[in-house]
């Protein structure tokens, strides 16, 4: 009587997927080694011509030493690498988290009211393509230090993926749901939570993802500028010291910290996926 | 009082109190998008405990009529009276089904039912609203499915849902918008015949009169499938093409409910019924384009 037949079977137990799976995972790692192998071979092609590039022998060697006391702290330009990465992280967050909680409420609005699209729009269009390392002298000008005018770059740049995302999330909605809201009377507060926010949740989290993505970038031309410590200020002061086999270490630690973070994202875009 | 009736009608006793006032007042509506006049002129009177068909090809503004009794869109002349008010806006007094179902995605079953309730029926405790919500899905056969996303339904099943949503806020009028146009056939039996079950069941006394005889709801649906329409209703409303839209002719469906599809087949009363819609619908109203 009730079509129960063409309903997706969710609880059945089958080994058949997690042998594929196990498959599928051992495939996703050969492409990954072969990858890294061609990375490897391109390195290794021009430290031919570049006689000054470290040898992979040596970057493995300074790697182990970073690893082997990540957590020391001699002076503010004397640190482990854990601490190092702990510094720059709590930068990002803060102005990741600071220019989200700007971007979320100002994208609801964008979307929402028409007007406010039409007046904003434009100055976000204007800003948007600006980096945000020009923003740092007035950073610096309005907080006198440059701790906070770093979180400024970052707040900056976590503003404008995450404006964007959450405007066009908020002002796609379909109609269809606006008239279930309307018909049955949904209070504001209903509307905003049950109907408007659960809609545009998936795309503020791309919004999110996209802006912690270019505020890891960033961070590290900031703390270069800035000469605070930190992973880009690291580099920097490897690059000084002329230890480029530091420099490279540090540039792998960026790259698999920053895919950690947005493999995270990648998650909860997942998880607050409704279709 | 009706519009348009053809003088060949034969005269048949009314089954419903047309004196008095009418549920739903439709009078002298006009209905214009910017330069579209959709509607021209529409009057219509629905009494208490009638099932309304609407139908006619697309573009005919049947939904827009609908979404005008639903307060979804105003009128730009005339006015639609429910209860002889004057209707402004949406109301849990009148609960719509739509074509796509519009359950919110992100919810479960029993979530969708329950948000429509916790809006339109605040004054009941959380308790009420559960048990509501549990015996409106065990009445469409989804109790079973209650923790279930939409993503995870049939067609069929999400219609279900929408159907128990829209009963569980008792509202005096229900709002069908071609609500199985996208169901296979055999579906499509189905929740016709669940849909006339609920009807019936779902009656209410009527206010004053607890005693008497319970009061049934006013369904007004919008469809295209001349089966479906004398299947279901007590009146067929015949909408003339778009633009400028009107009631091209209204008729009466004199069979005897509980109706039953397999005796309806050759009921000399519904084949007179469906040649006489075939005959309006692909020859008069043909489209000539």
């Amino acid at each position: 009587m009730y079509d129960t037949q063409s309903v997706k079977q969710t609880k059945t137990i089958n080994l058949a997927p997690l042998g594929k799976k196990v498959l599928s995972g051992a495939i996703q790692m050969a492409y990954f080694l072969a990858g890294i192998g061609l990375l490897i071979a391109g390195y290794m092609l021009t430290a031919v011509f570049v006689k000054d590039l470290p040898s992979l022998a040596q970057i493995g060697e300074t790697m182990k030493t970073l690893w082997s006391n990540p957590y020391y702290e001699n002076s503010p330009s004397d640190r482990g690498i854990i601490n190092l990465i702990i510094s720059s992280l709590v930068r990002v967050g803060s102005g990741f988290i600071l220019g989200a909680a700007i971007a979320i409420p100002l994208g609801v609005l964008i979307g929402s009211v028409p007007v406010l699209k039409k007046i904003i729009d434009p100055v976000v269009q204007l800003l948007r393509p600006v980096s945000p390392l020009a923003w740092f002298p007035i950073g610096l000008t309005v907080f006198k230090s440059a701790e906070p005018a770093t979180v400024f770059i970052i707040l900056i740049t976590a503003l404008w993926p995450t404006v964007i995302n959450t405007a066009f999330g908020v002002g796609t909605l379909p109609k269809d749901f606006k008239n279930v809201a309307r018909v049955f009377r949904f209070t504001p507060a209903q509307y905003v939570f049950k109907v408007l926010f659960p809609f545009a949740l998936p795309h503020i989290i791309t919004g999110l993802r996209i802006s912690f993505g270019i505020a890891w970038m960033v961070i590290v031309a900031a703390e270069m500028l800035s000469g605070k410590s930190g992973i880009g200020f690291y580099v920097w002061d490897a690059w000084n010291a002329l230890d480029l086999s530091k420099v490279i270490c540090a540039i792998l630690i960026i790259g698999v910290t920053g895919l950690l973070f947005d493999r995270f994202f990648g998650f909860l875009e997942r998880k607050v996926s409704y279709v | 009082m009706l519009m348009t009736q053809t003088p060949l009608e034969p005269l048949i006793p009314l089954r419903f109190d047309r004196n008095g006032t009418p549920t739903l007042d439709i009078d002298h509506v006009h209905k214009s998008f910017g330069n579209y006049v959709a509607l021209e002129d529409v009057s219509l009177q629905i009494w208490p405990g009638e099932f309304v068909s609407l139908i006619g090809h697309s573009g005919c503004g049947k939904s827009t009529l609908l979404n005008l009794i639903s307060g979804l869109e105003n009128p730009t002349q005339g006015m639609v009276r429910l209860n002889g008010q004057q209707i402004e806006g949406p109301g849990p007094d009148r609960a719509m089904v739509f074509q796509n179902y519009s359950l919110l995605p992100w919810m479960t079953v029993t979530q969708n039912v329950l948000e429509a309730l916790r809006a339109a029926a605040p004054q009941l405790s959380n308790l009420e609203r559960k048990e509501r919500v549990e015996s409106f899905l065990k009445m469409v056969g989804l109790w079973q499915h209650k923790s279930k996303r939409p993503a995870e339904l049939s067609g069929g099943m999400k219609q279900r849902v929408a159907i128990a949503r829209a009963f569980a806020i008792h509202p005096q009028v229900l709002l069908l918008d071609e609500p199985f146009g996208a169901l296979d056939a055999i579906t499509k039996g189905n929740l016709q015949e669940e849909l006339l079950n609920m009807w019936q069941l779902e009656a209410e006394p009527v206010k004053g009169q607890e005693d008497q005889p319970s009061q049934k709801k006013n369904v007004v649906m919008v469809t295209h499938d001349i089966d479906e329409a004398i299947y279901l209703s007590d009146r067929i409303v015949v909408m003339s093409n778009g633009p400028k839209a009107r009631i091209h002719q209204i008729i009466e469906v004199n069979l005897e409910r509980p109706r039953s599809k397999a005796q309806l087949v050759d009921d000399p009363e519904y084949l007179r019924l469906k040649a006489q819609l075939l005959a309006l619908l692909s020859v008069e109203l043909a489209h000539h384009d």
